[in-house]
């Protein structure tokens, strides 16, 4: 008896811990964003609760003055190309490693996976280099190009993992109705995984979105920069932090991320284990 | 000693009852099966029996003590799951040598058990392999060792041979038997396979729905079944089942016969047979066919053994078929219950 | 894919062209996109940045003369570079062990059903889902020196007297603690992610018959469940090892390496020196420091991602 509520208190008691740390920086973010600045910056008012009315002047700061619009579109741009490219190439690597089978295939496979291994922090010099000789510096057509470097490696092992799964059945049945190779692969296996791929479009989608260090290296001009790195850095006017305006940037930004992986959870538990468990 | 009593077990899933009040009796010593379709129950009863799930209500009774609340590390019990639940990342040794850990034992008596068991199933050379080095038999067989060597009251086993393919089932099989036999412990085994549970029990228990349908040794069972699904659920193919008014008239295809026994001085039913389709499979012929007088549709069988010299039997044509009256069994035809006598012959 | 289709399929498949036809001509097309870019844009910089190394090249002068290991000596021997080895390695290990305790608690919460454990889910991710950048100047708005929340809480339930409150970003060992806490926020979720899969993953039947084999809570857990699933456990630890140790987002957000390198690690000196500064060539001595690790996580990795139990 005395067991069991020590194991109850034990588990409400990580249950609110946890919590507590989880979700409170976001609490905050929200607070912050519809909080006046004299409600904000005096110290003698309790912060966790709104001590004058909310307001939305940071929000429309954020909006009115600042390249925040601009920068969401970047971030569009920049997801969607990216997600364009990786498709193109990490669907049909993974197909063709997933059925190639054999020991050259998984060895691929793994040397593929391992790039992503390879940190932004070691590339970006020479990339930087790269990225001027291509004459794309200050653009958002650099990230574009770079990117790919971790959204393929990771995606073409997802996708290898999810073609595994699709039984070589249906193909065959598709041959012997009349296809080629290839038109068995469009016709028949690509509709069959397409939870596989909307996967790999999240991920990468994702991925590009919270990718912070390229940015930073490749990118100097605000029309350019992505969100996330304008959030970070173009908010800050000479020193002093706006810290509204900043805080509402944020949540803003923040929520798509919150849904989408909300959303997309079991898939994206799916792939990561999924691949790793065949 | 080593029986197992079940008294009005019960056990409730929400508003469904998985075993709905069961009484069974396993003599200590015995093989006893517990058969059934999928859902009827039978693997609820041997967990509850293992202590995995507890009953609603009711009793078990191990030996002579009622185990209601105890762990099955209590119960004197053993159990080999489907699969075998071999744990992976342990040699065979250590496989086996797990339960005794759990108990504290010394290391050399821990070593000395470990080969004992290993001994008696045949597997002393497996010892430094891991699970997935090993065929399915000899898989079969560490999971017995693993069992045995605790020197149980009460061996359970749960479907161990549905992954197995068919021809190591029948091996698999006769190895569990004359394990059963050398060890002498008590030992329930869970199965949906008739075959099987034909062929290991002392006696079977048919569940169906949760409920005991009949206990008795597998001749009892076949040639006496308590109702329509005990009677259908044993043999292959099922018995034929005819609606007679009020009744249900049955007999095996094997006793459907194309002679006349009018000719041993015995008066038989009599049928109208007209033969669908016959399969030749080797060591007798299966025939399917209907029976006039019986709705349309309704299909029935009758086994000939092929050494039985006879005229030619041709699909499409219609014959005469007999039943001796010993071979006719009678249902009620709402309950389903078998009844004891025949009334009037048993034929309108 | 083998050359059994081009036996079954009929003679229309066979007049479709050649190379849609043959195997493995298709398979190695199929895979060239994607190696090919691979190797332009992460084998070919890779190569590039060791060659840097080895040469004194400066974004001012654009000019290239081989200095040999010049690079490196010179590296090993600041005061700086050594200071941010050793800050990267407290960072790393400190704030993937905390995220490994914190992970595996989150999972064995997740585990219990009950009422809401959707949205707690939900809530728990979030550190996980949202971007560095965003999530770290939220930190940093935490901490602030005036303003910080936390610093509110200590001084109202007077266990900091006020005005006297920690200097959370400001200081040498706070600044560190933070960055080890921000790290470590960041990187549960994907822990608790990690367990929760691998604990559904092991077969019922083996619980249970470690359970019948009277083996309790605490047995079967770390006798049993453990080296089960060590592979995956074993692979999702490396990547967050790997992931911190080459990562500078956190620091130079948050306290842009100071005070006084501090906080400074490997990843935000590489960026410092090379791109800040323009020192091409050290700048990449220092980030050509990550390889080793790199080897030696690859290593587990591989053995790890080979032997899967299950």
């Amino acid at each position: 008896m005395l067991r069991k509520l020590f194991h109850e208190s034990g588990f409400v008691g990580a249950l609110i811990g946890l919590l507590l740390f989880a979700a409170f920086p976001f609490y905050w973010m929200v607070i912050t964003a519809f909080k006046r600045d004299s409600d904000l910056y005096n110290l003698d008012f309790n912060p966790f609760v709104f001590n004058e009315p909310p307001t939305l002047e940071h929000v429309n700061l954020l909006f009115t003055q600042t390249a925040f619009v601009r920068w969401v579109e970047n971030s569009l741009i920049i997801g969607l190309a990216v997600v364009a490219i990786t498709l193109v190439t990490a669907v049909p690597a993974g197909y063709s490693l997933a059925r190639m089978g054999g020991r050259k295939a998984e060895s691929l496979g793994i040397g593929i996976f391992l790039t992503y291994l390879v940190p932004p922090t070691l590339l970006f010099l020479p990339l930087a280099r790269v990225i001027s000789l291509a004459g794309l510096q200050d653009s958002l057509w650099s990230l574009v190009l770079v990117y790919p470097t971790f959204t393929i490696p990771f995606c073409t092992w997802l996708m290898m993992g999810f073609f595994k799964s699709v039984p070589r059945a249906i193909e065959e049945a598709a041959i012997v109705d009349g296809c080629s190779l290839l038109g068995a692969f469009v016709k028949v296996v690509l509709p069959v995984s397409l939870p596989g791929i909307l996967t790999v479009v999240i991920f990468t989608f994702t991925l590009t979105m919270q990718e912070f260090i390229y940015a930073l290296t490749f990118i100097s001009t605000e029309s350019q920069v992505p969100v996330t790195l304008g959030v970070a850095t173009d908010l800050v006017r000479g020193d002093i932090f706006y810290w509204g305006s900043l805080m509402a940037a944020a949540l803003i930004a923040s929520v798509p991320f919150a849904i989408l992986y909300n959303l997309f959870l079991d898939r994206f538990i799916m792939g990561i284990t999924g691949g790793a468990m065949k | 000693m080593g029986q197992v009593v079940a008294r009005r077990l019960r056990k409730e899933f929400g508003d469904v009852a998985a075993v709905d009040g069961i009484d069974l009796e396993v003599r200590d010593g015995e093989f006893m099966v517990f058969l059934g379709p999928s859902g009827c129950g039978k693997t609820t009863m041997l967990r509850m029996i293992a202590g995995l799930e507890q009953p609603t209500s009711g009793d078990i009774v191990i030996g002579s003590s009622v185990v209601n609340g105890l762990p099955p590390r209590s119960r004197g019990i053993a159990m080999v799951f489907q699969g075998y639940g071999l744990y992976p990342h342990l040699k065979v040794r250590d496989n086996i040598a797990f339960p005794l850990r759990t108990q504290g034992m010394a290391r050399a008596v821990i070593e000395m058990k470990v080969a004992w068991a290993a001994g008696i199933l045949g597997i002393t050379r497996l010892l430094d392999r891991k699970p997935r080095q090993l065929s399915g038999g000899e898989q079969q067989r560490v999971a017995l060792a693993r069992a045995l060597v605790r020197e149980p009251t009460v061996f359970l086993l749960d479907e161990p041979l549905s992954n197995l393919d068919a021809k190591l089932r029948t091996s698999a099989r006769n190895e569990i038997k004359e394990f059963q036999r050398d060890v002498g412990t008590t030992t329930i085994y869970v199965t949906h396979d008739q075959v099987e549970a034909m062929g290991l029990g002392d006696r079977i228990a048919v569940l169906e729905h949760g409920k005991l349908r009949q206990v008795g040794t597998p001749s009892q069972i076949y040639e006496d079944p308590a109702d329509t699904f005990v009677a259908t659920f044993l043999g292959a193919p099922p018995m034929n089942l005819l609606e007679r008014g009020e009744l249900i008239e049955g007999f095996r295809p094997e006793n459907f016969l194309h002679q006349d026994l009018q000719q041993k001085g015995i008066e038989p039913a009599r049928y109208s047979f007209k033969v669908q389709r016959i399969e030749y499979l080797g060591n007798e012929r299966v025939l399917y066919g209907f029976i006039e007088g019986q709705p349309d549709g309704h299909e029935y069988t009758a086994r000939i053994s092929s050494h039985v010299s006879e005229p030619v039997l041709r699909e499409g044509g219609t014959y005469p078929f007999t039943v001796h009256p010993k071979d006719l069994k009678y249902f009620d035809k709402s309950t389903g219950k078998r009844l004891a006598a025949a009334r009037n012959g048993g034929r309108a | 894919m083998s050359a059994d289709y081009a036996a079954i399929a009929p003679p229309s498949a066979r007049r479709v062209r050649w190379s849609l036809d043959h195997a493995d001509f298709l398979g190695s097309l199929l895979v060239a996109p994607a190696v090919l870019f691979i190797l332009c844009l992460v084998a070919v910089p890779f190569f590039l940045a060791i060659y840097y190394s080895l040469s004194a090249y400066n974004m001012g002068t654009l000019s290239f003369s081989f200095v040999g290991l010049d690079n490196f000596i010179a590296v090993t021997k600041s005061e700086i570079f050594r200071r941010s080895l050793a800050n990267t390695l407290l960072f790393t290990v400190a704030s993937n062990l905390i995220a490994l305790v914190l992970g595996k608690i989150a999972a064995l919460v997740l585990l219990r059903e009950f009422r809401g454990r959707m949205v707690v889910r939900c809530l728990l991710i979030l550190p996980w889902a949202v971007p560095v950048a965003l999530a770290a100047i939220t930190w940093r708005w935490m901490l602030d020196s005036m303003y910080s929340v936390i610093n509110w809480v200590l001084v109202h339930s007077h266990l900091v007297p006020a005005y006297v409150w920690p200097n959370w970003l400001g200081e040498e060992g706070l600044a560190m603690i933070s960055i080890i806490v921000i790290q470590a926020w960041r990187l549960f979720p994907f822990s608790a992610i990690i367990f929760l899969a691998g604990l559904t993953s092991v077969p019922k039947t083996i619980i249970d018959a470690a359970y019948v084999d009277g083996a309790g809570y605490w047995r079967r857990t770390f006798q049993i469940v453990l080296p089960v699933i060590l592979p995956i456990m074993m692979v999702a630890m490396l990547f967050g090892l790997v992931f911190t140790f080459t990562d500078m987002s956190v620091v130079y957000l948050v306290t842009k390496g100071g005070p006084t390198n501090s906080t400074q690690v490997l990843g935000s000196l590489a960026f410092q020196v090379g791109i800040l500064s323009g020192d091409v060539g050290r700048g990449a001595a220092i980030s050509l420091y990550f390889f080793p690790f790199l080897l030696v996580a690859t290593f587990f990795l591989l053995r790890y991602l080979r032997r899967r139990e299950i």
